[in-house]
């Protein structure tokens, strides 16, 4: 049975992503020509039937959100694709920015014509330069051959796209951190309300959605919202661009129809782990996601099943871990990032993390107790419940998860035992790395 | 004393920016591309901060506020291995014993010659290919002590 499917990311490689030719020759800008004969409202109605929700991370359903863009009463409205990629472990949007970016650059113009939006940004992390020349050399092109920038189509219509480079700075996907940092200031969150979608960049109304997000409009403006749900599953609509890495064969970017299960996904399309290595957790989502163990791989990757079960999809990053790693010294890893990726505007988190590193290290030079467990518990539910935003709100989910399914792993260690002889106990203080 | 010819250079990549403030985190971006040594002096900050008409404090904010800015110089070539968790579990520890071996520095160090800055970074989108390093805008892969031996004599080549 076919596992992978290719509707967002048919010709992957097959054409030059920044010629325009090349396309339309795969039915480029059909999706466009179609739109602007169709009212504004008709273009939502078929998003709406898509079942499409954002691929950015949050899940927001993409027809709601362009409606009430559409009704926002303010102009000028800009738009901002979210192309910060920061979730370690997610390299999705880069394939699209790498491989299509024309496709990515005529959904942003259909969500401009709807919204009468002269001006957009595609934000590219800092950490992707090669993507941001490919990205800025397609808009060129689709501008000269009349399909952005003035009088697109002769519609009258125009809508110029900017590339904005980011600097290194997880929190700057948040959306309100996106729009500081597109201004050209440090990106921390703003107070909400006003939201975004009201108040966004230079206060003006704003419509963020995400890379993925934007890269699936032509398909549902072409093909219709019905066929592009009936991909998925009643919940879902679509497909899913996952990220598998880690301790897995066949590591690497592929689209899946939602309902796919994590179990074909590891073992069928990434063919498993590496010889002789044997599962220990999956963690969903990228470092902000949870970590579940073998037997809940029989999860469909659906927005709704996962929910249910406390759980989300985030990104769509699946990073497999094998035996060989310590929980603790990944925790580490995963509390580390987070620590330096706190931007420091609101207590919880900037002190959270620096608790939880704290904690986290006691586990490893052997010196924890089961009080310390309990406070990482307890820091870690502080943090969810009270920081400004989901950085802080997400920074301790691989923690609360991991105690949930392998409370025993850091019960050992407070008896200085490491079972995958990681952690070597008081030999080097801060353990290493 | 400001060098001129950085001045007018830093002016020149204001200009190319149209003078918006909104394009302060591009245009320090660039500005620190324009010596070998990857860093941005707090003089052209004055510059910035002058030409830009934004206040000096709210311009080293932004400077220091994102991670890939360094006010301090660096080596020519900036080796930045990824710290994120996929590559993690593929033994990027051992990545980095290795750079710090055959460098003979510590992460977060410049070799005496000024050629190569070892640093984290994260990640860099290159996890079907882990562990990973960046060095300037190339990403390398499924790397190896032989390979990052070959990896370095390629630069020192240069
Ligand atoms: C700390 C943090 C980091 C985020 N990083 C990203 C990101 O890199 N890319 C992205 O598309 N969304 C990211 N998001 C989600 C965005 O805030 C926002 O929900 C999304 O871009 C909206 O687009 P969508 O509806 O198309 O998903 C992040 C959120 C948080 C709280
Ligand atoms: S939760 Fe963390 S990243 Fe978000 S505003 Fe607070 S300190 Fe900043």
């Amino acid at each position: 049975m076919q596992k992978t499917l290719n509707i967002i990311t048919e010709n992957v490689g097959q054409i030059r992503p920044d010629s325009v030719d090349e396309y339309i020759k795969i039915g480029g800008f059909e999706a466009l020509k179609k739109a602007i004969t169709m009212h504004p409202l008709e273009v939502i109605e078929e998003i709406k039937k898509s079942k499409l929700q954002g691929r950015g991370g949050a899940a927001y359903p993409t027809g709601i959100k362009w409606e009430q863009a559409y009704y926002v009463d303010k102009n000028p409205k800009y738009i901002i694709c979210n192309a910060d990629e920061g979730e370690p472990g997610t390299f999705k949007d880069k394939v699209i920015l790498d491989y299509l970016p024309l496709r990515l650059i005529e959904g942003m113009t259909i969500a401009a014509y709807i919204l009468k939006s002269p001006k957009g940004f595609i934000y590219i992390r800092g950490e992707y330069p090669e993507s941001q020349r490919i990205v800025s050399s397609a808009i060129k092109e689709a501008e000269k051959m009349g399909y952005l920038g003035d009088d697109i189509l002769g519609t009258g219509f125009s809508f110029h796209i900017e590339v904005l480079s980011g600097a290194g700075a997880y929190v700057c996907g948040e959306n309100s951190a996106l729009v500081e940092s597109s201004e050209g200031k440090s990106g921390r969150p703003r107070i909400k309300p006003p939201f975004i979608k009201n108040s966004g960049y230079l206060g003006m109304p704003t419509l963020v959605n995400n890379v993925e997000t934007f890269a699936c409009v032509p398909y549902i403006v072409k093909e219709g919202g019905e066929k592009f749900a009936g991909y998925g599953t009643e919940f879902s609509g679509g497909t899913k661009l996952v990220c598998l890495s880690g301790n897995v064969k066949n590591r690497g970017v592929y689209e899946v129809p939602f309902g796919t299960t994590l179990r074909e996904l590891i073992y069928d399309i990434g063919g498993g782990l590496p010889e002789g290595r044997k599962l220990k957790f999956v963690q969903l989502g990228g470092s902000s996601g949870p970590c579940i163990p073998e037997s809940m791989l029989d999860i469909k990757i659906c927005y709704k099943d996962l929910k249910v079960k406390g759980l989300t999809l985030g990104s769509g990053a699946i990073l497999v871990v094998d035996d060989s790693n310590c929980i603790i010294d990944f925790l580490k890893c995963i509390t580390e990032f987070f620590y330096h990726e706190s931007c420091g505007k609101c207590t919880p988190c900037r002190e959270g993390n620096k608790q939880l590193l704290a904690l986290v290290n006691k586990f490893i030079n052997g010196s924890a107790t089961y009080n310390d467990l309990e406070t990482i518990k307890k820091v870690g539910q502080i943090m969810k419940e009270a920081a400004f935003c989901g950085l802080g709100e997400t920074a301790a989910t691989a923690h609360l998860s991991l105690i949930k399914y392998f409370e025993e792993e850091f019960v050992e260690h407070i008896n200085k035992k490491c079972r995958a002889n990681i952690c070597n106990f008081g030999g080097d203080k801060d353990g290493k790395r | 004393m400001v060098n001129q010819e950085i001045k007018q250079k830093i002016i020149e990549i204001i200009e190319k920016y149209k003078r918006e403030k909104e394009k302060l985190v591009m245009v320090l971006l660039d500005v620190q591309k324009l010596t070998e040594f990857n860093y941005i002096d707090r003089e052209w900050v004055n510059i910035i901060a002058e030409e830009l008409d934004i206040p000096y404090t709210k311009v080293y904010d932004v400077l220091t506020f994102y991670s890939m800015f360094s006010t301090k110089p660096r080596g020519k070539y900036i080796i930045e291995i990824c710290k994120s968790a996929p590559c993690h579990v593929n033994k990027s520890k051992e990545v980095v014993a290795i750079f710090e071996e055959v460098l003979g520095i510590k992460m977060g160090e410049t070799t005496e010659d000024k050629i190569f800055t070892l640093q984290y970074t994260s990640c860099i989108g290159a996890c079907d290919i882990s562990p990973a390093v960046k060095i300037g805008e190339k990403v390398y892969g499924n790397l190896t002590k032989e390979k990052i031996i070959e990896i370095i004599k390629e630069y020192r080549g240069v």
